[in-house]
């Protein structure tokens, strides 16, 4: 690897570096319970669409069916915890695990197809686990789980009304989710991603082995998934498939990704840092009175970003760090 | 099971079917057209659903007279998306793929949100129209006579966008499909072409609005599960295909009615979605797509 890439991964690793110290100090300041609400979703949210990334981003895979492993996740680590007290600081993992599994069964077919065939397929797999759990008794169905609530521990990942340890468990997720990326991306395995995802005839005469890339790139996704799944169903404490698997919840881990800068270390971080708060803020403001103004602007925010920064948003630094391309 | 059960059954996702078939050959029109996939399809099949409410609240009239109105005020959408935001988005340099995914879903919330703004987030009805409450007797097998008639109008408007693809126009509009950019040398306008595409795509949804709005509740969301089952419609088919449309339109229909009957009616989607699922493991572009 040249110097120049190597000066470049090490400057980004000091920039996150410093990110990190910023979001660990500043929330302590903060005592606006909302305000505290909207940094948590954001940095979740900045963690799933970074996990969207690996899959969609690196390896170029368009998958509109996340919402089945964040499901997954939340649900595995909630009934290890309702029905074998498992403790869930374990569980969370074991959700992301099985949200790995899931992702390896559902690209296991889904991989031959391509292109909007491949979009299509994820959403149709998605919509099937919502409506199975949906009618699945043991799971709770429509109704739900509720997760006891237990004495603040970290052993239980509960902690009552204050919210900054959870904010801080979020910013562990996300910056995991980060370091993962930026492992990929100096690795073998993201030259080869990348390769899949430009031109899969030339990946494979180099010897690139597309399926198998493929599968790694769902497991490592479908397991951050899932573990931010596991992590929100402690933070909201109840889980239904309303609340976890709905399709809806596809885009929204896709989407930071995509307005931020897919197959980018910052866009996902980006995108959601503009995105959710402008959905959180919009819907609590303007949503209340049930007169869809919010989900106009956030379609209409989504529109004039996609239109307006195809590349996504992380351009616009870039462009200032190298001067003009 | 009886054997008139199975007729009744069988009917009902046949009727079902071809309105399935209608609203998934916009979404093929405009796919082959463009290679775009329009995630607001259902959302334009919702805002003529409500156009018929609308007038039908304030004339009385009935959804059958209003359907040249409502599928011309369709068309007219759709060239109006085509010129504001799908030209620009088939001219970003970058990830174009993914931009008309996301311009096409922004769009979908957008119309969603000022659908609920304008008319609120309850269900609407046209109750007493010409043909409700009223069905055809077939030897036991009652077919209601809205959805006989949805599709009737619907088989039509199929014969319609084929008769379409018979003249100078229809032959422009394959020929951009081929190569859309050769056919600036001979003289088509490719622009005018494409807003064209878009407005016969919104049109053929228009239609299957207008008769669904006859026996079908109204409100915000009501787009997104049939958008749904348009996309794997159109999967199952095979992107760009007609009489894919058609023949997986009407399976669908079929599937999802006897599977509603054979496990529970809050299961029938899984039984359609396991079979394309089932399809494309054979036949990865779907039913008629090219291999």
């Amino acid at each position: 690897m040249d110097n120049f890439i190597l000066a470049r991964r090490r400057r980004e690793l000091m920039v996150a570096g410093a990110l990190l110290v910023v979001a660990v100090v500043v929330p302590r300041f903060i005592a606006d319970v909302t305000t505290l609400n909207v940094i948590i979703l954001s940095l979740l949210f900045a963690g799933l669409a970074q996990a969207w990334n690996i899959l969609g981003g690196y390896c170029g895979q368009i998958s509109l069916g996340h919402a089945l492993y964040f499901g997954i996740g939340a649900y595995v680590s909630t009934l290890l915890y309702v029905h074998a007290g498992l403790p869930p600081s374990a569980g969370i993992f074991l959700g992301g695990v099985v949200g790995g599994i899931a992702a390896l069964l559902v690209g296991w077919p889904c991989f031959r197809l391509s292109g909007h065939y491949y979009a299509i397929a994820t959403v149709v797999v998605g919509e099937i686990g919502y409506l199975l759990f949906l009618n699945w008794d043991y799971v709770g169905g429509a109704t739900g789980v509720y997760i006891p609530i237990a004495k603040p521990s970290l052993l239980n990942l509960q902690f009552g009304k204050d919210k900054l340890p959870y904010l801080y468990l979020v910013l562990a997720f996300a910056a995991a989710t980060w370091i993962a990326a930026w492992l990929i991306e100096g690795s073998r395995w993201g030259y080869a991603w990348r390769a899949v995802k430009d031109d899969v005839v030339a990946a494979r005469s180099l010897g690139v082995n597309i399926f198998s890339s493929k599968m790694a790139a769902a497991a490592i996704s479908g397991f951050f998934t899932g573990l931010g799944g596991a992590i929100y169903g402690l933070y909201v404490g109840y889980i239904d498939p309303d609340s976890v698997m709905a399709g809806h919840f596809s885009i929204l881990i896709a989407l930071p990704a995509v307005l931020g800068g897919v197959g980018t270390l910052w866009g996902p971080i980006l995108g959601a840092a503009l995105l959710i708060p402008v959905k959180e803020l919009s819907s609590s403001y303007l949503g209340g009175s049930g007169r869809g103004v919010d989900l106009m602007l956030y379609g209409a925010m989504i529109v004039v970003v996609a239109l307006a920064q195809p590349q996504g948003l992380v351009l616009l630094f870039r462009r200032r760090a190298h001067g003009p391309a | 099971m009886t054997l008139e059960t199975l007729l009744q059954v069988a009917a009902g996702g046949l009727l079902m079917g071809l309105i399935y078939a209608l609203v998934a050959a916009g979404l093929s029109l405009i796919f082959g057209l463009m290679d775009v996939v329009n995630f607001a399809h259902g959302e334009l099949m919702m805002l003529a659903m409500y156009a018929v409410f609308v007038i039908w609240d304030a004339t009385g009239l009935d959804p059958l007279w209003q359907l040249p109105v409502v599928a011309g005020l369709l068309f007219l959408t759709g060239m109006a998306i085509y010129r504001g935001l799908i030209a620009r988005a088939l001219s970003v340099p970058f990830n174009r793929g993914m931009v008309q995914i996301f311009v096409t879903f922004g769009l979908a919330i957008f119309i969603r949100g000022a659908a609920q703004f304008v008319w609120g987030g309850e269900f609407r009805a046209v109750n007493h129209t010409w043909l409700s409450d009223r069905s055809l007797n077939l030897g036991g097998v009652f077919l209601p006579l809205p959805q006989l008639a949805a599709s009737a109008v619907c088989l039509a408007a199929f014969a319609g966008l084929l008769a379409i693809s018979r003249t100078e126009f229809g032959r422009a509009l394959e020929a951009t499909r081929e190569d859309r950019d050769a056919v600036a040398l001979i003289g088509i306008d490719r622009d005018r072409i494409f807003a064209m595409g878009w407005g016969l795509g919104a049109g053929a949804v228009g239609i299957a609005g207008v008769m669904l709005a006859g026996f079908y509740y109204v409100g915000p969301n009501v787009g997104a599960s049939f958008a749904l089952i348009a996309y794997v419609t159109v999967a199952l088919g095979g992107f760009g295909s007609m009489a894919g449309a058609l023949v997986a339109g009407v399976l669908i229909g079929e599937v999802e009615a006897f599977t509603a009957v054979v496990l529970e009616p809050s299961l029938k989607q899984i039984g359609v979605f396991a079979v394309y699922l089932l399809v494309l493991m054979f036949r990865p572009r779907g039913l008629f797509g090219k291999l």
